[in-house]
């Protein structure tokens, strides 16, 4: 897991020196407080759906989950039919979708449950069936 | 790794230069996987002219956009060019004062810099070897100025080494080599690279080890004079008397491997990064104003494209006012060069074959955040003599930009507060501007006090929230390339695609030069066949 988790960020870092200046983080497993975010796919430290929504998933889907539009779009959350099954924002956040990349390296089982536990229920959204941390675990 | 607490046996302290060894390595080979570096550009296309009436839609004014524009107007083609934003460039462009941005989900941002100053939010230097940018940029007459990469006198910065407090870069770059090189020439000493090394080639080998890392006639790095030349003093020399100079006391190695600092020594060592640089004087959106100019009757502006539909005769974009909406409006041409960002592009409906579908579907873009920080006075000139270049740190805003252009000056200065990609940058996307600009003083004043007394104003570009690119560039892996890279470029009927995502110079304007010149010419080898 860790082995797989490691071989992936090299591939998936080879676009970013093009910008980064350094060869990047260094290896310091004891990376703590500001610093432990700093790192090109470092993992999310938030917990809990809301804070998972309000952390990441806002920065597209906007405070509120009302969506925007300008050139290109991001769709609203709010309101949405399309999260009846809990599996389908479990792929999209793992895998990504057209414009919206994947976080499956940032982002963990449970964390990634509770985020869209949080979305199926909040917003104008009333699906209150639950997805588990196995369910996720599974679609990997 | 090693214990902290202990001193490191000479045998896990090599396996840890291993380690950083394999460092460089690896970001070789990153460097060779993510991007070829190197430009394909031999001079500007000859195309020769086209049957007399053959027509382009170019979609965009970024600078694939406009150099197929231009490129193909000079041929004798009929061009026109649909952009979405009321001004030419796309990512190429500059802030300043004055300026007004709006971001997705409204927030709006009033750039309060004064006179002269600017934030450059997406790209800021052009390395000398790419050259298809740096053609355009001397046709249209931009004037050039030396950007800095390597400052050696800036600060590189951890929170958890030496207490937090920044340490320059050079002592850092001279204590690193020199501490390594005085390994390597024990380990040649002891016999243990008699293997991989000749007797003869030895003895150069540690002429070129004492050389390179300025040890003592001991081949020790010493703290004394001769690493003193390297990584500086405590008191320089002088003249008259009182004028000996004081050296100071290197950093010893198993700190400075933990301090993860040597990290940051590599900035000037990819070939991207290598001097010279350069920046266009004024801001790097001095080059699409100066590419909207010159093509001035052939942009038309605030077209948002909603819709592109090919058939045996023609392709026809559908378009509407970017910010009034209404009406829709069509363009036709024969042929079509189509530089819309491929997040963007993936929303809207196009009638291309399932290969270029399945590409520009699957490619995501990176997340990358920018903040302008303007101070009452160059504080980092005037009490670091710190001028120009760019200090690391391990917090969110990775570093902090100096500005690269009116040195010694007695006014103001705008610094980048803030330069971040993935999750630091995802993190800052999620906040309101105002959040991010707190967040960059908050850390930039770890390693320059001065900020809490000389902070003006800010402005913040978080990638994924510009409306018109849904993100910073195109981000491809070594297999999505292998799968979707040739489908993306292939012509479909009448449409090529061009820009940065459709190059293997990501993220960098050369990309979307050599795209640009790329696809049109493939395109006029099929307009004539
Ligand atoms: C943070 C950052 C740092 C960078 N640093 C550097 C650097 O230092 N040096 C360097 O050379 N490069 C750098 N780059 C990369 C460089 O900016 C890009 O590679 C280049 O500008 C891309 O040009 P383009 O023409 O492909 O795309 P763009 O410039 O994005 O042009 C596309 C155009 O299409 C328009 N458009 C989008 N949707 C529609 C629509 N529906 N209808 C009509 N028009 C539409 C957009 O408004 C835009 O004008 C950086 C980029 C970023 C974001
Ligand atoms: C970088 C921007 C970005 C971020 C961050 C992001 N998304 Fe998305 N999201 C998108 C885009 C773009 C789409 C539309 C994809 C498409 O065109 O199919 C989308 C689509 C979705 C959809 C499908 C909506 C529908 O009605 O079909 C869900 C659900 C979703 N996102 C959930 C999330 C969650 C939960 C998070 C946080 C973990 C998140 N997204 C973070 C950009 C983003």
């Amino acid at each position: 897991m860790k082995r797989f988790a490691i071989a992936a960020l090299l591939t998936t870092l080879a676009a970013a020196p093009a910008l980064a200046d350094s060869a990047g983080p260094a290896p310091k497993p004891a990376a703590r407080g500001a610093a432990a975010i700093s790192g090109f796919m470092a993992h999310f430290p938030f917990e809990g759906g809301q804070a998972v929504y309000e952390g990441v998933c806002q920065g597209c889907h906007m405070p509120g989950a009302v969506g925007a539009v300008g050139a290109g779009a991001y769709p609203a959350l709010a309101k949405d039919e399309n999260l009846e099954t809990g599996a389908y924002p479990v792929l999209l956040i793992l895998k990504g979708q057209k414009a919206m990349p994947g976080f499956s390296m940032q982002l963990d089982d449970k964390q990634i449950a509770d985020v869209v536990n949080y979305v199926r229920t909040h917003f104008g959204n009333h699906y209150s069936d639950k997805v588990s941390v196995d369910d996720v675990k599974a679609m990997r | 790794m090693t214990d902290r607490n202990d001193a490191p046996s000479r045998r896990s302290l090599l396996s840890m230069i291993g380690v950083v060894a394999g460092s460089a390595a690896m970001y070789h080979a990153m460097t060779e996987l993510g991007f070829a570096g190197e430009s394909t550009f031999t001079g500007p296309p000859k195309l020769g002219a086209p049957p007399p009436g053959t027509s382009v839609l170019v979609l965009g004014a970024g600078i694939a956009g406009m150099v197929a524009a231009m490129e193909l107007r000079d041929a004798g083609y009929k061009v026109q060019v649909l952009e979405y934003n009321g001004r030419a460039g796309g990512r190429n462009w500059s802030l300043y004062g004055g300026d007004t941005y709006t971001e997705l989900g409204g927030f709006t941002q009033k750039v309060g810099f004064d006179p002269g100053q600017y934030i450059n939010p997406g790209p800021w230097r052009l390395p000398y070897h790419h050259q298809g940018i740096l053609h355009y940029v001397n046709r249209l007459n931009v004037a050039l100025e030396p950007f800095t990469q390597v400052n050696y006198n800036a600060y590189v910065h951890s929170t958890t080494a030496f207490g937090g407090k920044p340490v320059r870069y050079r002592e850092v770059q001279a204590d690193f080599y020199g501490h390594v090189s005085e390994l390597l020439s024990k380990s040649t000493k002891q016999g243990a690279l008699d293997q991989a090394v000749s007797k003869q080639d030895q003895e150069i080998l540690l002429a070129a080890l004492k050389n390179w890392g300025a040890l003592d006639g001991d081949y020790k790095y010493a703290t004394g004079l001769e690493a003193g030349e390297r990584r500086g003093y405590v008191k320089d020399p002088g003249g008259g008397l009182n004028s000996m100079p004081i050296a100071g006391k290197a950093i010893a190695l198993p700190e400075l491997l933990q301090s993860g600092l040597w990290t940051a020594i590599g900035a000037g060592l990819a070939y991207d990064m290598q001097s010279a640089i350069f920046q266009p004087k004024g801001g790097m959106g001095m080059i699409g104003k100066a590419f909207g100019k010159a093509l001035e009757p052939l942009i038309q502006y605030s077209c948002k494209v909603v819709d592109i539909h090919q058939d045996e005769k023609g392709v026809t974009a559908t378009y509407i006012d970017s910010e009034k909406g209404g009406t829709r409006k069509t363009a036709t041409a024969d042929w079509c060069v189509c530089t819309i960002p491929a997040s963007v592009l993936s929303q809207i409906p196009m009638n291309v074959g399932a290969p270029m579908k399945a590409a520009i579907n699957q490619l995501p873009y990176m997340a990358a955040t920018k903040v302008g920080l303007q101070m009452k006075r160059r504080f980092w000139e005037e009490d670091d003599q710190i001028y120009g270049g760019q200090s690391y740190t391990d917090q969110p805003n990775t570093m902090i930009g100096y500005p690269m252009w009116d040195y010694f000056s007695k006014g103001k200065g705008v610094l980048l507060g803030a330069y971040n990609f993935g999750t630091p940058a995802f993190i800052a996307a999620a906040k309101p501007p105002e959040e991010r600009i707190k967040d960059a003083l908050e850390y930039g004043s770890k390693i320059h006090p001065q900020y809490k007394d000389e902070f003006e104003c800010g402005v913040a570009v978080a990638w994924h929230r510009v409306p018109w690119t849904l993100g910073c560039a195109g981000f491809w892996t070594e297999e999505s390339r292998a799968a979707h890279y040739d489908d993306l470029c292939a012509i479909d009927g009448r449409i090529v695609l061009a820009g940065e995502h459709a190059s293997r110079i990501p993220a960098w304007q050369e990309g979307a030069v050599t795209s640009a010149v790329d696809a049109i010419t493939r395109l006029h080898k099929k307009v004539m066949s």
